[in-house]
């Protein structure tokens, strides 16, 4: 019988894996520098275009919404500026998942995550309640030595005013989050007044949790546990993507300030690094960047700035850490030049299929009818003949007015010879071309009849095509289908 | 937690024992947010084991304390909705019948009910799309037995035809043959005239003045003089192409020797007068409604 050897006697140590790992508390550095610069303009304009895109007014005309993106669900509709789509149209969604999975894999392919860092909500969000912690618990030593000391009655205040602030912000943005799918003042002031449906007030419950949950406690383990990108970017990504990148051709081996100067001013090599750890202090998810690419890593580059901030005050060049990739570091290593290859087979096959996308999406949307018609044919029974020995077909004809005011329009039947139509509870002035009144931006759906003198030995079915014309506008649509002889 | 005696050497840390191509996983332990919620979902099941129908028995099921079934749910659905439709079925039953056809909105309210009691009452006679079968008429086509106007139709789904209640239609085809009143060659000799009527062929040498002398003498008094029928009497056109029961030879001559009296039954009482009144707009939207 062989001996069991646990791990913890061959590796001499404490590793006997827990039953689960409690939550490192993750204590992020302030830092200042191009790359903060950037997420905090970037965060400006996600959180402005969310919170403020609902106040937007768009003039539709009498009796339309007037909210430039509203999501209308009562009355089926989606209203994005000057495009309002159908229920039946909800394809253009389609094509905007399709074109943002495309974006977002060129995106992958020139810089890395570039979404997790800057974009995603989960990091824009965050990186919002971590200015607040920073603003009334201090930063990162001053919230590390409080909560490792007593809980004195100033800690306690700034952290409820911590909590106080974030749960505002979580309310908000659940409040803003409802106001896209109603008229966004009017919803106001029933919430204020407690007078707006209940879904509104449960919605805004669950974005409030969800934001102050998320947000606020799961921060980083969103992205270590519970997203799925990390993984599909591994399998996307190929090795001329920059991602943020220690150079450890450049860094390695790391030396004290002192002793690197030394080593230099005898003419040997020494690694720039100085381990000063600022870039694992500032890091939201609390990686070192410095072990190599990541799944942790969500490529922010505030390490960037916080190893610049370092490197410019021991006078070496700044981006020990920045946008690069392996080959480079490879290519430098072996004495070559710096090699950036922004066109590459992959790059211009997503960007021709962003441009793809967009050339179909634009052009469904230019010509896409405001004018519709579809046509059902009967069938039970298929064909009626009618005591004078005629045939009869019925129709059930839907005709679609995607325009904001009613029109009136003609109803026309192309078919078999001598072709009747008459529309049931139409009783028109013009019985041989009947006109109907169609409601603006509704459906309007008749049964129509078409009888003909039709001989039984002839064809079983012909063509019939319903033609409609707007008496005003003149625009045309039309439908086919088919007239039965039994 | 079992032990493997198996370590990473490149991380240190024990692994699960799995390998994968040489892979190996490591025995990373899940952070606590997730095991907790992984257990609340466990308590969360008992928790729903206990409150809904959970688990099959030999008969039956556990029922949970809440008593709920998805037939009671149905059931409370339905009386909603029932309830729901009552305001518009209301303005169904208080409009005129000329008034819920001119009226888009109640029209196709009155077409969607009548569709569905349609389905349920009529279909087994005048089959699901009112096409209808030999001896049950097509309510599609132009041809009225009894009238198609829309008040002439609600008084036949009302009262019915030769249904036995006080107000139905009355009026029959009498048997010709079997009561004696025409001899056999007369009667084949008519239904080559009826035939001829509506411009069907006729039999070789077959005497067309005898036939129509026959038919001036028994049949002009319920058919009318040309054979044009008569609702009243719910006589049909016999100069149209529309036939109830065919209009070969053979249907004929038994038509005139045994008689037709095919009833329609009186759906008064049966089903309430809104009901009625969309069943009849429906039938006249039919598209042969007069």
């Amino acid at each position: 019988m062989t001996k069991n050897v646990t791990s913890k006697e061959l590796m001499g140590g404490d590793d006997d894996p827990p039953l689960y790992a409690p939550q490192k508390k993750i204590y992020p550095q302030r830092v200042s520098g191009t790359f903060r610069r950037i997420k905090w303009g970037l965060m400006a304009l996600c959180l402005g275009v969310y919170y403020l895109l609902p106040l937007v007014r768009w003039n539709r005309g009498l009796g339309a919404p007037d909210q430039a993106v509203l999501i209308d669900f009562q009355s089926q509709r989606f209203y994005f500026f000057f495009i309002e789509l159908w229920p039946q149209e909800f394809y253009y969604f389609t094509g905007l998942l399709i074109l943002a999975a495309f974006t977002l894999f060129l995106m992958n392919a020139l810089g890395g995550r570039i979404w997790c860092g800057y974009l995603c909500p989960q990091t824009v969000w965050t990186d919002l309640f971590y200015a607040v912690e920073h603003w009334s618990e201090g930063d990162r030593r001053a919230r590390i030595k409080a909560n490792a000391g007593p809980l004195t009655a100033n800690r306690l205040a700034r952290r409820a005013l911590k909590q106080a602030i974030w749960l505002i912000i979580a309310w908000w943005t659940g409040g803003a989050w409802v106001l896209y799918f109603s008229d966004a003042p009017t919803l106001v002031k029933d919430l204020a007044t407690f007078q707006a449906p209940a879904i509104a007030y449960i919605w805004i419950g669950i974005l409030t949790a969800s934001t102050y949950l998320l947000a606020g406690h799961a921060r980083e383990q969103v992205c270590l546990y519970m997203c799925p990108w990390p993984r599909i970017q591994a399998a996307l990504t190929d090795e001329w993507a920059l991602n943020v990148t220690y150079k450890y051709d450049r860094g390695e081996p790391r030396c004290s300030v002192k002793k690197g100067r030394a080593q230099r001013a005898l003419g040997e090599t020494a690694g720039d690094c100085v381990d000063c750890n600022q870039c694992v202090a500032v890091c939201p998810t609390g990686i070192d960047i410095r072990n190599g690419a990541q799944l942790g890593c969500i490529q922010c580059g505030l390490c960037i700035d916080a190893c610049d901030n370092v490197m410019k005050r021991i006078g070496r060049p700044t981006r020990l850490i920045g946008y690069d990739n392996d080959i480079n570091v490879q290519r430098r290593t072996s004495g070559k030049t710096e090699l950036f290859k922004p066109v590459r087979s992959r790059t211009v096959v997503y960007a021709a299929l962003i441009a793809t996308v967009c050339a179909v999406m634009l052009h469904a949307l230019l010509t896409r009818s405001l004018l519709d018609l579809n046509v059902l044919h009967d069938r039970n029974p298929v064909a009626v003949k009618l005591s004078a020995g005629a045939i009869r077909n019925g129709y059930t004809l839907r005709f679609l007015n995607k325009r904001g005011f009613d029109r009136v329009i003609a109803v026309d039947v192309d078919g078999p010879a001598n072709a009747q139509i008459h529309i049931v509870g139409v009783d028109s002035v013009t019985p041989d071309r009947p006109m109907i009144v169609l409601a603006r931006d509704a459906t309007t759906e008749l049964r129509v009849l078409v009888t003909a003198p039709v001989d039984e030995k002839e064809e079983k079915t012909q063509p019939v095509k319903f033609r409609i014309t707007d008496i005003g506008l003149g625009e045309v649509a039309s439908a086919t289908d088919h007239f039965v002889t039994p | 937690m079992s032990q493997h005696n198996d370590t990473d050497h490149i991380s240190g840390r024990s692994t699960t024992g799995h390998e994968w191509d040489g892979i190996k996983e490591l025995n990373t332990p899940l952070p606590r947010w997730w095991v907790l919620t992984f257990y609340a979902t466990i308590i969360w099941a008992f928790g729903y084991w206990l409150v809904y129908p959970a688990w099959p028995l030999v008969s039956g099921y556990t029922v949970g304390v809440l008593h709920t079934t998805n037939r009671a749910a149905v059931t409370a659905n339905l009386a909603e909705f029932e309830a729901l439709r009552g305001e518009k079925m209301k303005a169904l039953g208080t409009a005129s019948l000329a008034d819920i056809e001119n009226d888009p909105a109640l029209l196709a309210l009155a077409r969607a009910r009548g569709k569905t009691v349609f389905g349920d009452n009529c279909a087994p006679c005048h089959g699901s799309g009112a096409a209808g079968a030999k001896g049950y008429p097509n309510l599609n086509d132009d041809d009225w037995l009894w009238g198609g106007t829309l008040d002439q139709i609600l008084q036949t789904i009302q009262f019915g035809a030769r249904s036995g209640n006080a107000k139905a239609h009355e009026g029959q085809m009498l048997a010709f043959g079997k009561d004696g009143v025409l001899k056999s060659d007369e009667i084949v000799t008519v239904a080559n005239y009826v035939r001829s009527l509506s411009g069907l062929s006729t039999r070789k040498g077959y005497d067309a003045a005898k036939g129509e002398k026959i038919f001036a003498d028994n049949c002009v008094a319920c058919h009318g003089e040309g054979g044009k029928g008569n609702q009243e009497l719910g006589a049909a056109n016999l100069t149209d192409k529309i036939w109830l029961y065919g209009s070969d030879e053979a249907t004929l001559i038994e038509a005139i020797s045994n008689g037709r009296a095919g009833v329609m039954p009186a759906w008064e009482g049966r089903l309430d007068p809104v009901t009625i009144k969309a069943l009849a707009v429906y039938v006249h939207a039919l598209g042969g409604g007069k």
